[in-house]
């Protein structure tokens, strides 16, 4: 077989702080050979795959190692829908938003989408993302690996192998959250949810304090499918922790009416932020005080069973194409991090630390976890996940997330990793208690250490 | 790996008792570093302690900068015993006195050999230890003393203009391989180095100079003046004619 070779580009995670070289091979996970080929190529600074680039921080970048690029695959029979079923096998490199045009029209949805669609399958799994659905307890809720019955896999040494919560639930598991770093995701089948309309029923409150806003969302959860709040941390004082939930169940023919064709859909990207933007970004004390100010007044105090549209619900960033460039050339992070129920006076603690540091931060986001899943790297456990916006060229942003980290940590809390583009080794430890069980899996699979990423880099995930 | 605040894990200071450096290292040291490496002729003189802090493992090693056959294993060993590179600085250089050059011409070579031959062969070696590892940040401590060379100091001079030249142009040969090289330009700098001599006009001291040649290292700067006005400063001084710059005032 030919030897592949790839092009030198420098990569970033959507948060554009942190840039690495790489040798960047195009690959098509419909054809698991390709894949195989490229890993075997890997030279000694190993490989990893690389989906949308969505990820905030260093996941899906591999510096002087090899990027399999996965992203784009749009060849027949990437989709394939067991109406039947209720499943979809899809190939890795297949976008939510690519899946939504086929499945919806169809009268189906995924499981879990994020807040934006521009992620692809293979790095939903990896990522274990969650959606606003996480709470519920059923088969309509948890995280994305809950609802995959098989995946395959392209493993270090180039072999191809099928696992499932069935089937080697080991490998499966290390390898939902697991970053990519227990081989590469090709394709997998997961359960989709009915729905009868492309339309979702929302109802938004706009709440003035935090202890409302928490005491509402724990209420209205379990009779609500899909829940999120947004806050305005630059409010203070009483006004600490105002936001505006919005619950969303998706809407029923009767809900939309008389309307031609209840399950179109279109998803269309409006504007996009120009290349003009000035180094420094436009992010500061006093356009996000005024969007923030503005977001808040323009939601209604109460409305409930709005329709509005999937994107609308569930992508509304997607809208502005290239939004990450607002944050100018040193780009921002996400800090994103969960702490455990019965600590929510420390969750208190750390949005009255963000609002009294003057964070210029919009896009905060609050959510109630439910429980989590068998996987030792996911994310999502029992509690509240908080996920804030920040230009690294923030004053005083390092001091801050220290303190952030001790009291998130000594909660029990942990950091989410596919958001993570400054957490230490050590909080990586204190976060996933179960980290020694996920590398003895991957020891097993990948006993040479060829998967590797900046991320595996800078925490040791794999040492 | 450095983190989204560009705090760097493994730090090289070559030239691990210079004032410059260490002030570098100190701008440079969070609390994500692991490893600080400080690698000088006299490791026994090195006070690693001086860096001490929660986690991280601070270690000098023995390093002469005249040996240049010995540069490229003292950076492979580095690599092989704490992996990646993420920041390297190279601040060693002698000065030395224009008179006692003049005297002794194997004297005069053996400074360029120093100044310029062995900060070339580290910068050499570390910057191709960047390239394969796909990202880093080196800094080189040059001088205002190579924009222009004068009259009381030229061998000096000479040995920072070659350097700096060397430096531009790493710097951009490294760049489409995710490594930045930053010339530091410091103009007179009250150190060990410089004990005893009369200060020049715009004297700092090295911890303005590492806090300035950082915080141009982490804007991807290629030169960093230090302090800054010297940036005008020199590009006027590189303008005036021969006979006003050899009757300058300098000493």
């Amino acid at each position: 077989m030919a030897l592949l070779t790839g092009r030198r580009e420098a990569l970033a995670g959507w948060g554009q702080a942190v840039r690495s070289v790489a040798e960047v091979i195009d690959v098509d996970t419909v054809d698991a050979d390709t894949v195989a080929a490229a890993v075997r190529g890997a030279g000694s600074r190993g490989a990893i795959a690389r989906g949308l680039g969505r990820s905030y921080g260093d996941p899906a970048q591999n510096a002087g190692g090899r990027v399999l690029a996965c992203a784009g695959t749009r060849t027949a029979g990437a989709i394939v829908l067991d109406a039947v079923a209720g499943t979809a096998t899809v190939s890795a490199g297949v976008s939510i938003a690519d899946l939504l045009e086929v499945i919806v029209p169809q009268g189906w949805f995924v499981p879990v989408t994020p807040g934006t669609r521009f992620v692809t399958i293979g790095g939903a799994i990896a990522s274990d993302i969650h959606g606003k659905n996480h709470h519920q307890s059923d088969d309509f809720g948890g995280s994305f690996g809950n609802h995959v019955t098989s995946l395959r896999l392209v493993l270090a040494d180039a072999s191809v192998v099928d696992v499932g919560p069935d089937r080697d639930p080991e490998l499966f598991w290390a390898t939902v959250g697991g970053m990519g770093l227990t081989g590469v995701i090709v394709s997998a089948t997961f359960r989709l949810i009915p729905i009868e309309t492309a339309k979702m029923a929302v109802d938004t409150y706009r709440i003035g304090d935090l202890d409302e806003l928490m005491a509402r969302m724990s209420d209205t959860e379990a009779t609500m499918r899909y829940s999120v709040a947004w806050l305005d941390l630059l409010a203070a004082g009483r006004h600490l922790g105002r936001g505006v939930l919005t619950n969303g169940e998706h809407a029923t023919r009767t809900q939309v009416g008389g309307s031609a064709d209840p399950l179109a859909y279109q998803a269309r990207q409006l504007v996009g932020v120009p290349r003009v933007v000035p180094p420094a970004g436009v992010i500061n004390g006093l356009t996000v005080r005024a969007f923030n100010e503005l977001w808040y007044r323009k939601a209604p105090r109460c409305r409930e069973a709005e329709l509005q549209s999937i994107p609308a619900y569930f992508h509304p960033l997607d809208l502005v194409r290239d939004w990450n460039r607002v944050y100018g050339k040193r780009g921002f992070l996400q800090y994103q991090f969960l702490v455990p129920h019965g600590e929510e006076a420390t969750l208190r603690t750390v949005i009255e630390q963000i609002s009294a540091a003057r964070v210029p931060t919009f896009l905060t986001v609050l959510k109630r976890f439910g429980p989590g899943n068998p996987a030792p790297l996911s994310f999502p456990t029992g509690g509240w996940t908080l996920a804030i916006d920040v230009a690294t060229t923030y004053r005083e942003l390092a001091p801050l997330l220290r303190r952030l980290d001790a009291l998130v940590l000594d909660a029990g809390g942990r950091h989410y990793l596919a958001k993570d583009c400054h957490m230490s080794p050590d909080a990586l430890r204190r976060g996933y208690p179960r980290l020694d069980e996920w590398r003895a899996v991957r020891d097993r699979v990948d006993p040479s250490g060829v998967w590797a990423s900046d991320q595996s880099r800078r925490l040791g995930l794999t040492d | 790996m450095e983190n989204a605040l560009q705090e760097a894990q493994t730090i090289v200071l070559f030239g691990g008792t210079s004032d410059i450096g260490r002030a570098m290292v100190a701008e440079l040291l969070t609390p994500s570093a692991r490893t600080l490496v400080l690698a000088c002729r006299r490791p026994g003189e090195a006070r690693p302690d001086e860096f001490a802090q929660d986690g991280l493992d601070v270690v000098a090693i023995a390093f002469d900068a005249a040996d240049t056959t010995a540069h490229e294993g003292v950076v492979k060993q580095l690599v092989e015993q704490y992996g990646d590179l993420d920041v390297a600085v190279i601040a060693f250089g002698q000065l030395g006195e224009q008179a006692d050059y003049d005297a002794d011409p194997a004297a005069a070579a053996a400074l360029v050999n120093v100044n310029m031959g062995g900060a070339v062969s580290t910068a050499t070696a570390v910057a191709q230890q960047m390239k394969t590892q796909g990202h880093g940040h080196l800094g080189i401590v040059g001088s205002v003393a190579g924009d222009r060379t004068r009259p009381a100091n030229y061998t000096y001079g000479a040995t920072k203009a070659g350097l700096d030249a060397f430096g531009q142009g790493l710097a951009d040969a490294m760049l489409a391989h995710g490594v930045t090289v930053t010339m530091i330009r410091p103009g007179f700098v009250h150190s060990k180095m410089t004990e005893g001599r009369k200060a020049q006009p715009f004297a700092t001291t090295p911890d303005v100079v590492g806090r300035q040649a950082v915080a141009g290292m982490r804007s991807g700067k290629h030169t960093v003046y230090t302090p800054g006005l010297l940036r005008y400063v020199f590009t006027t001084l590189r303008h005036l004619p021969r006979w006003v710059w050899r009757r300058m005032p300098f000493d």
